[in-house]
């Protein structure tokens, strides 16, 4: 018996297929007779297709040739909105855009074949930038460029301008960031009118490739069947996407008659093609008492959504709502919106909007802060959020929150009072020289689907257990590194006080799990895990309530039990289904009330140096403290924080995706540069554990995403420091620090 | 399998076995491995030898096997993630370190991850942080910030035995 699973390091579940290189990723499947796929994709931005030409010296009659007029169903791909094409028919809204599909059983010919292709598009007039966008230089989407906006209205900020202290204004914005996921997009499929549709692949969300396939082929759900392979890597680059690929394959297979058709994009084509974070545009007003007491923040939050909807409405709720960050602040007006542009739709990317949002807000924090002659961590504890007080949304705040302890904590595992004030002194005597700087961001995640959403998704997680007493999980939440089989077995390991390795992951299989939703969000662990633990005692109680098993019993009385209860009922499974926690409200239309079940805190504190000669920023050191409820499993949580530190330090330094006319032109890992081992500082990941009275294991909520909101602000924090000069976009390239200390000398 | 080029005859030793492979000249290493072998524990990143997913050993020295044209490897004696521990045996040291300290996220760049510490140890059996840092540098890792990673070397570094 395991008492004490929670808390405990286990070795991962598919950690061993992992190390010997066993597991099975897509692209490692192959079937007999499969042909390869391949995209044909438009040229140009924006413009109306005149005509496609098959070249010469091609055998076209081996070939399967897909378009848009061999699709059974819906030419849309169902997400949010129906406004995406699989495939481009008459007009283009973006390069990239898919417009044609090919298989063949030599990948090379197809290769060859596929730049055989000549598509002739008549350029329409293209808009690339949000603030063309937002001007509306050319209308490319609706009636007004806006996929979808929203307003936060807390108290009443117009009142407050006119009797403020101080008012400060800002402006910030980022850039897009490529995924990179060391595995690529890919699907096998194989699909026929006879048996249906069925796709393996690299994917987050089987459920959303069953939806979207649904559309595509006018099929009942029981005639589709996804089923996610070991995956590579997902940041949220797996969450839409792989309903446009699934897509793909299954068409090319149904033109085919049902030979397997397998679709593994190159790097190249990944880069160029595929969702990245939303770039973004934040202004700042901010009132403040002469003492440093926030009266009024009002907030412009903009995002590039790209071409189409796809996840830009909810990327935009989230940034929306944590814009105005862990702070106490009586008037809040906060107005966002998604804008269109022709380039390839932005996506989910861990952080989903918040990395952007408060972004922006943390640096503004420090600027008001210089404003009222206090100090950046002076500023923040006058105005963090305490329990019983209001977000932005008017969530009261009902779990105990301590930001100033987490500061404090930050503070003293970095010296940073003591650092602060060497650099500065430092800086000033070796003009010249190299230059330090110190400096941290405070911030807050909300974990789960924002405000109704996880009542609408309404998941479901099962639990099955065989003669031998060995349980399995049911559940469509993916594992894509980040550890949810191992959690999910812990979590019922210690529900039902049975030894982790009783307990077993299903496949993700949509024939075979049911719809516990997609694994974004930061809600597997909090949301879901819920879910596996009450499925996982729904089991005993079945057991119990059959008098089989008293409230005490060995793993043997355990196994007996089970095989007693399948010899007489056939069966053993237990469903548990998503139930609010009481006292939870929310107003879609005010844009009010609980946004979220719970939220991580967090302080981080970045140390940088800048070199003199090469304007090259180095992070020395990192440290990352929060607060996140219940920790299930310390390697993976920490191994979850440094990872996504890591990429935040590539979104804030390294990471710059270089556009001409719409079109990534930098996309291969040669040119878009990502932190390496020998680039990166050591991460140093502090934990408070304060239990949340509705998460799974004794209160964890979720962490998944948090670690990419506060690296890039407390890094150019630091670099303010170090430099003097605010700078107020990422990522910040050497460029860019060169003309910025050009400019001061 | 490439269409329009000519196979030639290569010799060599996959993970101990003798090979006779009829492949395309110029065809890469790791579509040999990946398709003619079926050693799919080898992966492909970026198929530009920065990511190094497709690392294996040529003759002890690590490589990225999407750069080399398999007729490169004739006589050569080739080291795949499948010949460090086969099938039930006991695992190497640096992968056992790697399940122990959260080493490996998603896998994808584990097989080379692992081969590539390997290496590291062979060359310096007692790293520094520095020699870890620049030893590992040619392998990316996209979900572990490499700090687990770092700890999978030391461990494994502190226990007897390291061997390819």
């Amino acid at each position: 018996m395991q008492t004490e699973i929670v808390g405990k390091p286990v070795p991962r579940k598919e950690g061993r297929s992992k190390v010997t290189g066993t597991a099975r990723y897509v692209d490692d499947l192959t079937m007999p007779g499969m042909l390869y796929g391949a995209t044909v994709r438009s040229p140009t931005a924006r413009g109306r297709i005149r005509s496609v030409t098959f070249g010469e010296g091609i055998p076209w009659d081996e070939f399967v040739v897909v378009t848009a007029q061999d699709i059974p169903g819906e030419n849309a791909v169902a997400l949010i909105l129906l406004d995406q094409p699989y495939l481009a028919s008459e007009v283009v809204n973006h390069a990239e855009e898919p417009i044609l599909l090919l298989a063949h059983e030599d990948k090379h010919l197809l290769e060859r074949a596929r730049r055989a292709v000549s598509i002739d598009i008549e350029p329409l007039p293209a808009v690339f930038t949000l603030a063309d966008s937002l001007a509306q230089k050319e209308i490319i989407w609706g009636e007004d460029n806006i996929f979808k906006s929203y307003l936060v209205d807390k108290g009443n900020v117009d009142d407050v301008w006119a009797q403020a202290d101080v008012i400060v204004e800002g402006e910030y914005s980022t850039g897009a960031q490529e995924q990179l996921y060391i595995e690529t997009n890919g699907i096998v499929a194989v699909a026929n009118a006879d048996e249906g549709v069925t796709v393996w692949g690299s994917m987050q969300c089987p459920y959303y490739v069953h939806k979207a396939l649904l559309k595509l082929f006018a099929l009942p759900p029981e005639r589709v069947r996804v089923v996610q392979c070991e995956t590579g890597g997902g940041f949220g680059g797996k969450e839409e996407y792989p309903s446009m690929i699934g897509g793909h394959a299954a068409l090319l297979s149904w033109k085919a008659g049902g030979r397997p058709v397998k679709i593994i994009y190159d790097r190249a084509e990944d880069m160029v093609a595929t969702t990245k974070r939303h770039p973004s545009l934040t202004r700042h007003r901010t009132a403040v008492t002469r003492d440093g007491r926030l009266l009024a923040m009002e907030i412009e939050f903009i995002v590039d959504g790209g071409a189409y909807a796809t996840l830009s409405a909810v990327v935009l709720s989230r940034g929306t709502i944590h814009a105005a960050g862990p702070y106490h602040c009586p008037n809040i007006r906060i107005r966002s919106r998604a804008v269109a542009t022709n380039v390839p739709p932005h996506g989910a990317f861990r952080g989903f909007g918040a990395p952007q949002s408060i972004f922006a807000l943390e640096r503004q924090m420090d600027k008001v802060a210089a404003a009222v002659g206090l100090s950046p961590a002076e500023f923040r504890r006058r105005n963090f959020i305490r329990e019983g007080e209001t977000t932005a949304t008017g969530q009261v705040i009902r779990e105990p929150v301590d930001m100033a302890g987490l500061l404090a904590r930050a503070f003293e595992l970095t010296d940073y009072e003591a650092k602060r004030e060497r650099f500065a002194r430092e800086n000033a005597a070796g003009a010249g020289g190299v230059r330090r700087g110190i400096g941290f961001a405070s911030f807050m995640h909300g974990a789960g689907f924002t405000g109704s959403g996880e009542d609408y998704l309404k998941s479901i997680v099962g639990a099955e257990a065989d003669a031998e007493g060995r349980v399995r999980i049911l559940a469509a939440s993916t594992e894509i590194g980040q550890g949810t089989n191992t959690i999910f077995a812990q979590i019922a390991s210690a529900a039902l006080k049975l030894d982790y390795d009783l307990i077993d992951m299903a496949q993700p299989d949509t024939s075979n799990v049911p719809d516990s939703g997609p694994t974004v969000a930061s809600r597997t662990c909090m949301i879901v895990g819920s879910l596996v633990e009450s499925a996982a005692l729904g089991l005993r109680q079945t057991l119990q309530g059959a008098g089989l098993l008293t409230d005490e019993y060995t793993v043997d009385e355990w196994r007996a039990a089970c095989r007693r209860y399948l010899e007489r009922y056939g069966t053993l499974k237990s469903f548990s289904q998503y139930k609010p926690p009481p006292g939870v409200r929310w107003d879609d239309e005010k844009y009010e009330g609980d946004a979220y079940g719970a939220f991580a805190w967090a302080v981080y504190v970045a140390e940088v140096t800048i070199d003199p000669l090469t304007y090259e920023t180095r992070v020395d050191d990192f440290v990352a403290v929060q607060e996140v409820g219940k920790v299930v499993h310390p390697i993976l949580a920490a191994g979850q924080i440094e990872g996504g530190v890591a990429q935040a330090i590539g979104f804030t330094l390294y990471e710059n995706v270089v556009w001409r006319d719409g079109r990534m032109v930098n996309n291969g890992m040669t040119n878009y540069v990502m932190p390496t081992s020998a680039d990166l500082p050591p991460i140093r990941v502090h934990f408070e554990e304060q239990p949340y009275q509705y998460g799974p294991a004794g209160g964890a909520k979720g962490i998944g995403e948090l670690p990419l909101d506060g690296g890039a602000p407390a890094i150019l924090n630091a670099i303010e420091h170090a430099t003097g000069i605010a700078f107020t976009h990422v990522p910040l390239m050497p460029e860019a620090l060169m003309r910025g200390l050009g400019e001061t000398g | 399998m490439t269409e329009g080029t000519s196979r030639i005859d290569v010799a060599c030793t996959v993970n101990g076995t003798a090979r006779r492979l009829r492949v395309p000249a110029m065809a890469r290493l790791l579509d040999v491995l990946r398709e003619d072998l079926g050693l799919t524990g080898t992966k492909e990143g970026c198929g530009e030898g920065e990511c190094g997913a497709c690392s294996v050993f040529i003759d002890g020295e690590l490589v990225n096997s999407c750069l080399v044209p398999v007729l490169q490897v004739e006589r050569a004696e080739i080291k795949t993630i499948e010949g460090v521990s086969a099938g039930d045996a006991e695992l190497h040291v640096v992968q056992q370190a790697f399940i122990e300290c959260g080493g490996a996220q998603c896998g994808i760049c584990t097989p080379g991850m692992v081969l590539a510490a390997i290496s590291l140890l062979e060359h310096t059996p007692q790293p520094t942080d520095a020699d870890i840092r620049h030893g590992l540098a040619g392998n990316l890792c996209r979900c572990t910030g490499y700090m687990k990673i770092f700890d999978a070397v030391v461990r494994a570094c502190a226990r007897a035995g390291v061997k390819a």
